[in-house]
């Protein structure tokens, strides 16, 4: 990847540098809630990223991505209610049991196509979500508080809100990172070469069913340890984390972002969750001269306007907010 | 017959009641371009996809320089060096030329579970694509998407495509398909130069490529082999020419 200083280079620079500043306006300005709010980008960020090395590169529509976040979310939440509460044992835990599972997922589904796909991914996540709602001993449908964060032997202190947050910054640089280099890899280019036409690719002579196995592997190992972060930022697991919702919104982050592009499902990250905090400001800041104190409830209809800008996004700029930043190269 | 490299043995293949393949035996020595001609639905394609192992056939046996590949898969006959093209153009479209080649050759350059360095900046898999799109002609596009590329380069780059696997057999299937003159007769002096290094098995519907170019020809019509042998022969052959080559040239008046 060379630097040149391009339009959408430039706006991702300004973006990284922006994201970097967070907890310093907010220490300034003592606005917490701006902490809070991108530490959740950041996280969804890191999962929308994993969802793009299978999603976008790799062209497998998993429709039950979230689910990883709850299983890596419950490790934590688990081991602290058992009084395990040391980071470096979760975290792994995390990932490895969610690396399992995207391997039990990923070795049947990953035999059927399009639809069926679909609907095997989805299926397993819901499978695990009801698991999750009958989970007594864990709070069941209510979910589980985490009364302590992952210790990590006074190396890092995670609630603190500054710490933790460039802890996720870190993590989020780093997998776009090594999702980069994967990609351009001959593993990367054997997934990506498989999204465009399997059936060549296995009569060149690549088995590819271990490949797209592995890349969905490492996406659910990566999706698994965001989970954990999840866990830890907001103190509380619950089935809720890994409904088909969630799934629903991973997936449009990373369109709305730009599949198949490094940076564009944190972009579709920041645009969609800026999304949903303004947007209801906005619709009773413009309506509320109008319709007076109605304007209140139009605000909770939000996702009437939402709807719409994500399909001209999806209608109009195929590689998402990133393919028009680069000018339409894709097209 | 010297060195069989490819030997088929009464191989059959039903899809309901239509036998595609009825006990097709045929032999390819190492060297030869073998042509199999035959009017459409006479089986052509489906021989292909079983020799490839897209296809499974029914009963009879495939061996590739003396071993059994009839059980193997797809992949693995292509690492013993059976390379396929496809009469329907089948590329990534979404990458370069090259990127495309490059492909075909990590395929066969070890295991692809390499995650550090850049596939697109290895000498080892770009020099010998860049030599493969040069054999046939596409030096100069390298770069462009494939999409972009016209037809006719679409049929050279799926030969460069076979060639980069460096196989030790080709199986061609209507690498003409839908060509102009000009394009069909750069892609018959592409195969005459292939054919110099390669045992080649080629479908063909342009009788003038397939008469220039075969050492033999097969017949096959209904799934049957009607005749086999070289060109003069099958020229002359009168149940040939009944069953396809007259009605070809009634057709053209």
């Amino acid at each position: 990847m060379t630097a040149a200083l391009t339009p959408r280079n430039v706006v991702i620079a300004v973006l990284m540098l922006l994201l970097a500043a967070v907890p310093v306006y907010a220490a300034v300005t003592a606005n917490t809630f701006l902490v809070t709010l991108f530490t959740r980008v950041l996280i969804l960020g890191m999962a929308a990223t994993s969802l793009n090395l299978i999603l976008g590169y790799g062209g497998m529509v998993s429709f039950g991505h979230a689910v990883y976040l709850g299983i890596g979310g419950y490790a934590v939440g688990i081991l602290a209610q058992e009084g395990a509460s040391s980071g470096f044992l979760q975290w792994p835990v995390a990932i490895l049991v969610s690396a399992l599972f995207a391997l039990l997922v990923g070795a049947l589904s990953l035999r059927t196509r399009g639809v069926y796909f679909i609907m095997i991914t989805l299926a397993f996540a819901q499978l695990v979500y009801y698991f999750g709602v009958g989970l007594d001993r864990y709070g069941a449908d209510d979910g589980l508080t985490i009364r302590q964060r992952s210790q990590f032997a006074g190396l890092l202190n995670l609630s603190d809100r500054a710490q933790f947050y460039y802890l996720c910054l870190v993590l989020l640089v780093v997998s776009i990172y090594l999702i980069g280099r994967l990609v351009n890899s001959r593993f990367g280019m054997v997934i990506q070469g498989a999204r465009s036409n399997d059936r060549r690719m296995r009569a060149i002579g690549f088995p590819t069913f271990r490949y797209r196995l592995t890349a969905f592997v490492i996406a659910g190992a990566i999706c698994g340890l965001a989970g954990a972060l999840l866990a830890n930022h907001t103190g509380f697991i619950s089935p809720a984390t890994m409904h088909w919702t969630r799934s629903g919104d991973l997936i449009v982050m990373v369109v709305l972002g730009g599949m198949g592009s490094a940076f564009g499902p944190l972009i579709g990250a920041v645009a969609l969750l800026s999304l949903e905090e303004a947007l209801p400001v906005l619709i009773r800041v413009v309506a509320s001269p109008l319709f007076g104190d109605a304007a209140l409830r139009m605000a909770e209809y939000w996702q009437i306007v939402l709807g719409p800008l994500f399909l001209l996004v999806v209608l109009f700029a195929r590689g998402g907010i990133d393919g028009l930043l680069a000018g339409a190269r894709r097209g | 017959m010297a060195d069989p490299l490819l030997e088929i043995e009464a191989l059959t293949k039903r899809f309901g009641g239509v036998i595609a393949s009825d006990s097709i035996s045929l032999c390819v020595p190492k060297g030869e371009l073998h042509a199999i001609i035959g009017p459409n639905g006479a089986g052509k394609t489906t021989l292909i996809g079983q020799l490839a192992g897209e296809i499974a056939p029914d009963a009879g046996r495939i061996r590739f320089e003396g071993r059994d590949v009839t059980a193997l898969s797809v992949d693995r006959r292509s690492q013993l060096g059976l390379a396929r093209s496809f009469q329907i153009t089948s590329l990534f479209l979404d990458f370069t030329a090259l990127d495309n080649v490059a492909l075909a050759v990590q395929a066969h350059a070890g295991h692809s579970f390499r995650f550090w360095r850049n596939a697109r900046r290895e000498a080892e898999l770009r020099t010998p694509a860049r030599a493969a799109l040069a054999r046939v002609g596409l030096a100069a596009r390298e770069d462009v998407i494939v999409s972009n590329l016209s037809h006719g380069e679409h049929r050279q780059l799926e030969i460069a495509m076979a060639l980069a696997t460096t196989p030790r057999m080709l199986l061609l299937d209507e690498p003409m398909a839908g060509m102009g003159p000009d394009e069909s007769a750069r892609m018959v002096k592409t195969l005459r130069e292939l054919k110099r290094g390669l045992t080649i098995l080629l479908i063909e519907h342009d009788m003038e490529a397939v008469f220039a170019l075969a050492d033999r020809i097969t017949v096959l019509v209904y799934g049957r082999i009607i005749a086999s042998g070289p060109p003069e022969a099958i020229r002359a052959n009168a149940e040939v020419r009944q069953a396809y080559l007259g009605e070809q040239e009634d057709r053209h008046g």
